[in-house]
């Protein structure tokens, strides 16, 4: 019995926090609390000027993040949720558990943000990523044509899954389920999640993976390798903007607000671009690290307002799924 | 005194009548045709199976109910009389203490018994690493310390060979007198019943009958055991 | 039959059944009493559901069925690294599924090894999208586990029936028949239940494999009720669809696989007389160990480079992932041998039935609801680890049951009219004889639980903060992070973990242990 009260001991203590100082509780997604993600330095840089213990709590991905905060509802211990995008605005504010923000800011973004809920911190394209010395098709079109073989994620269990599901519908409209209908003996596969995806890239086992345009940044300047490129499509690359926002029922509304005040300064929005691989919300004075300048930039931004994504979203996984279960 | 009072034996089936008095200190052979229900009825006795009508007394004591542990008797069956992962002298100390620790004094007693049996070498055997008549033996010296105050043998010597055979005959026969224990032993050797035991139940068509002089039976055989005998 | 006295009280058992029963449908019913919306089937469901159920079907039938001349090979022939072997094939078995998708995938897939070579005679690479994808990977995952269980039931064969068919002059057909089609008989249905209820809640691999939507499963009809629609009343539907599936498989399972036991022997070492052919025997062990150790190479091959740049707090999750898995194994045994003795002492069907339910039960949903229902009591966080290997404990749990209840009905059978006679109580008897005699298959389901434990991705991602992270959790990180190539060497740490604690479980087991 002794043994197993140590043990358990063991199990428990881990996340023994210091009690003195306010604590402020931010959920976000799994890959930025994780120590190759942004959250590490951002802990470090907001508990040095707000006399505070900054404790992110890291789940699954933004979907999961919703449906988190859905579950725990009002009595949720979450101040700040950072990581939902725009597809999930809409879903969000129905809850009412979001309190509306103060941030004033000189955005860097394609479109003009005005949403009183939630501040953006980050956004990029969704791409197709190939090897730059392939080449690749310009459109939905001209890849449909092609024997070009592509991964992509399932939209219903992942966020990039998602963004290509509303890009197509964003670009065709109408015309999504014979886009969908022509492109299905290029898809090799679809994977549960981002990571599933872009493995089976990087083994060969497809020409083109959906990601970011943001991707080949990170093998440029991480590892020094310019193999990867993001293929221009013609007609526009859908958006994705992550935001957050700051709970109605949070205990420290004011460190929440200092929270969503640091979110969009300097210092964090310097850690984004080489931690998260995307691009920051408000461009730092420094501007954009070295590698970023080589990075595709899309023609035409795509978006669907989020007051229209979540039943456009309905509407297109419905002609999605029907096109790809034949 | 050992009584069965009008029992019914089921198993499936087949069913099995005994109403006969054993005296207290008597050894008797129980023999009959393969498949009369010898086995049967021992292990009813010992409490391995549940009487479908009647009693079991021991000295006016009703056993009927009770689990087979808590009976005053000690069986040995055809096999599986020892624990094949304990050594020797503890499989022998179950008997006297299944569920616990010995004391020094038990610890005597395991070893007298393990002398009585001719083994006292082998105490930290195992099973597997002594012969038959040997692994026969430890059962025996178990059964010694048990000091139950029945015996019922259900053919444990059946593998062993006729000299071997008669040698552990011999030995039970020595022990059950030195400690005044009732036997009970099922055989299919008239030889072996004749040569340890005075009496003989013998178990045939669906009865189990009063227990006769041994050597009377033999010589004057019923139908029953003349078929069987040949 | 009368119910016959015990040597053993069957009720620890009875009630560990219960807190697993409690266990799997408390959580369930947690669930649907959140939901805010009352959940029905969406007409989805159904493609889903007939999907589930003909991949399900399919893997288990091909699992079992090439699992016989495998274990039949295994059985009959004596080879030096034969035991090493046995250990490796159960490798496919605790690999994180992504993982395994990838390793797969680089042996089968259009770039994979297989494809490579077929290329080089100018040959099409193979079509492995699709649902014979589905069924290949799931058989990679559940052949090991499937051989291991036959060749149990083979080795469980006393050699005096060989022996006797033998000089009766049967030729391997009629020993077949004589012998080992009903060991076969009672053996297999539980083998096919089992690898059934693994299937059933498979999502990731079936997508990946299957190549698209076609392939959608019910587990992933959970996730997308639980993430994308946030309708937890039919996440909990289709969760207690999936119970009552594996309840059906298993309750049929049960039914089928009655017979009689072949008695005693008296543990002669298995000596076989029905040669057969060697080659053929050869044959079959080649191409089993071809299929299920090329794809762990590939896996080995990609993490060696990674293995030796790992970042060191993936050793301090593989620390954490260690003590997890120590937890889990002590929970898994507190509760599988208590089990197992109940099922040995008779008729308790209901409590092998509520260690099978643990394979079906969706992971997102046993976590949700110990999640709604710690939170009132407790941080969730705080008590990732804990829930992490209790969850992981009830999922081994069927394997355990499996490998336990024969060993324990054997030792039952063998010594209990002479505990009884000795009087010996209940717990005496489960400690110095049922413990003592079920030690090489408690080390192997502790082996096994333990290696399943570390490989498991399970409730932690629902509980975990930054600070925690057990190794599996840390591989997606990394994967998350671009680093693929840490995140191999991460996987191949992770295989070798999970081989060596279940090697070393597995022979400590045997340690010593006597016929």
């Amino acid at each position: 019995m002794k043994h197993l009260a140590i043990a358990a001991g063991i199990l428990t203590a881990t996340s023994a926090v210091a009690a003195d100082k306010t604590q402020l509780t931010v959920y976000t997604y799994d890959s930025f609390v994780s120590d190759w993600g942004p959250g590490p330095k951002i802990e470090e840089a907001f508990e040095a000027i707000c006399d505070c213990d900054l404790n992110l709590v890291g789940v699954e991905d933004g979907a999961a993040l919703l449906s988190r905060i859905r579950l725990e509802g009002e009595n949720t211990e979450a101040d700040v949720v950072l990581g939902l995008d725009t597809n999930l605005i809409a879903t969000a504010k129905e809850t009412g558990l979001f309190a509306p923000h103060s941030v004033t800011a000189d955005y860097a973004l394609p479109i003009k943000w005005t949403d009183t809920t939630f501040v953006p911190y980050d956004w990029g394209y969704f791409a197709f990523v190939h090897n730059a010395d392939a080449s690749a098709p310009a459109n939905f079109r001209e890849l449909a044509d092609s024997d070009t073989k592509i991964i992509i994620q399932d939209p219903r269990s992942s966020t990039p899954g998602l963004g290509l599901l509303l890009w197509v519908k964003a670009a065709y409209g109408d015309e999504a389920p014979t886009i969908w209908a022509d492109l299905a003996d290029n898809i090799v596969t679809v994977t549960k999640g981002w990571s599933e995806s872009y493995g089976l890239f990087l083994d060969g086992e497809a020409d083109m993976v959906l990601s970011y345009t943001t991707s080949p940044a990170y093998h440029l300047i991480a590892e020094e390798d310019p193999s990867k490129a993001a293929a221009a499509f013609d007609e526009g690359h859908y958006m994705q903007i992550e935001v957050a926002a700051k709970l109605a029922g949070s205990d420290h509304p004011e460190l929440a607000d200092q929270f969503l005040d640091f979110m969009v300064s300097e210092t964090f929005q310097q850690i984004i671009p080489t931690t998260n691989w995307m691009y920051p919300a408000v461009t730092p004075s420094s501007g954009l690290p070295e590698g970023f300048d080589t990075l595709v930039i899309p023609q035409k931004a795509l978006i669907i307002d989020p007051s229209e994504a979540a039943t456009k979203r309905d509407q297109a996984l419905t002609e999605w799924l029907s096109a790809l279960s034949q | 005194m050992l009584k069965l009072d009008k029992c019914t034996i089921a198993n499936g089936d087949f069913l099995l009548n005994a109403d006969f008095e054993i005296e207290t200190g008597a050894r008797v052979a129980v023999i009959g045709p393969s498949g009369a229900g010898k086995s049967t009825l021992l292990e009813t006795i010992a409490g391995f199976r549940d009487l479908k009508a009647g009693q079991i007394y021991w000295n006016g004591k009703d056993l009927t109910t009770l689990p087979p542990g808590k009976r005053p008797l000690a069986m040995l069956f055809q096999d599986g009389n020892l624990f094949p992962h304990l050594t020797a002298a503890q499989n022998i100390a179950l008997g006297l203490r299944p569920n616990g620790r010995l004391s020094t004094d038990e610890m005597e007693m395991v070893r007298s018994a393990l002398q009585r049996v001719d083994l006292l070498d082998m105490g930290a055997r195992k099973p597997a690493e002594l012969s038959g008549g040997q692994q026969s033996r430890v059962a025996l010296a178990r059964i010694l310390v048990q000091r139950r105050e029945v015996l019922l043998l259900d053919e444990p010597f059946a593998a062993l060979g006729p000299a071997l055979k008669a040698e552990m005959l011999d030995l039970v026969a020595d022990l059950v007198a030195e400690t005044k224990t009732t036997l009970l032993m099922v055989s299919h050797d008239p030889q072996d019943a004749l040569r340890i035991t005075r009496q003989t139940v013998l178990v045939a068509d669906q009865i189990a009958q009063a227990p006769v002089a041994t050597a009377q039976l033999f010589e004057n055989p019923p139908p029953s055991l003349r078929d069987y005998l040949g | 039959m009368v119910e016959r006295t015990q040597p053993i009280n069957p009720w620890p058992g009875i009630s560990a059944a219960t807190l697993v029963a409690a266990l799997i449908l408390g959580t369930l019913v947690t669930v649907a009493l959140r939901a805010e919306t009352s959940g029905g089937f969406a007409p989805s469901d159904w493609a889903a559901l007939r999907f589930t159920l003909v991949q399900a079907t399919l893997s288990a039938v091909f699992s079992a069925v090439l699992a016989i001349p495998v274990a039949r090979a295994l059985a009959r022939r004596r080879f030096r690294g034969r035991r090493l072997l046995i250990t490796l094939l159960g490798a496919p078995f605790i690999l994180p599924v992504i993982v395994a998708i990838l390793g797969l995938l680089q042996v089968f897939g259009r770039s994979g090894w297989i494809s490579d070579v077929l290329s080089i005679f100018g040959l099409p690479p193979v079509q492995i999208y699709g649902l014979h994808g589905v069924v290949l990977a799931h058989v990679f995952f559940n052949l090991p586990l499937a051989t291991r269980l036959i060749l149990q039931g083979w080795q469980e064969i006393p050699a005096e029936r060989f022996r006797l068919a033998a000089q009766l002059g049967c030729n391997g057909m009629a020993m077949f028949r004589l012998i080992e089609l009903p060991m076969l008989r009672r053996v297999l249905p539980g083998v096919l239940a089992v690898v059934f209820a693994i299937c059933l809640t498979s999502f990731a691999v079936a997508l990946t494999l299957g190549g698209g939507p076609r392939a959608t499963t019910i587990e992933l009809a959970i996730y997308q009720a639980f993430t994308y629609d946030f309708n937890l009343g039919r996440a909990a539907l289709l969760s207690a669809l999936q119970l009552a599936l594996t309840a059906a498989a298993a309750l049929a399972a049960l039914k089928f696989s009655r017979g009689d036991s072949f008695g005693a022997g008296l543990n002669r070492a298995i000596r076989r007389w029905d040669g057969g052919t060697p080659l053929l025997d050869a044959i079959w062990i080649i191409a089993a160990a071809t299929f299920l150790l090329l794809p762990l190479a590939s896996v080995a091959i990609s993490g060696v480079i990674g293995l030796f740049e790992l970042p060191s707090l993936v050793f301090r999750a593989a620390v954490t992932s260690i003590l997890v898995a120590a937890a889990s194994t002590a929970i898994l045994l507190l509760l599988a041998v208590p089990m197992a003795v109940s099922v040995a002492t008779g008729r308790h069907n209901i409590v092998e039935l509520c260690g099978i339910l643990g394979l079906a039960a969706s992971p997102l949903v046993i976590g949700t609801g110990l999640f709604i229902l710690i939170r009132p009591v407790a941080n969730p966080t705080a008590v990732a680890l804990p829930v992490t290997a209790l969850v992981n404990a009830v999922m081994a749990l069927p394997f355990a049951l499996r490998i336990l209840v024969p060993a324990a009905r054997d030792t039952v059978e063998r010594h209990g009219r002479l505990a009884l006679s000795l009087n010996m109580s209940s717990r005496t008897f489960f400690i110095r004889v049922m413990v003592l005699r079920l030690r090489p298959q408690i080390g192997f389901a502790a082996g096994l639980a333990a290696a399943l434990s570390m490989g498991d991705l399970g409730v932690i991602a629902l509980f975990a903060d930054a600070q925690i992270a057990t190794l599996p959790l840390q591989i997606y990180r990394l994967m998350g992070a671009y680093q693929m190539q840490a995140a191999a060497g991460g996987a191949l740490l992770l295989l070798l973990l999970s081989m060596g604690v279940f090697w070393i479980l597995d022979r400590g087991g045997r340690w010593h242990a006597e016929a």
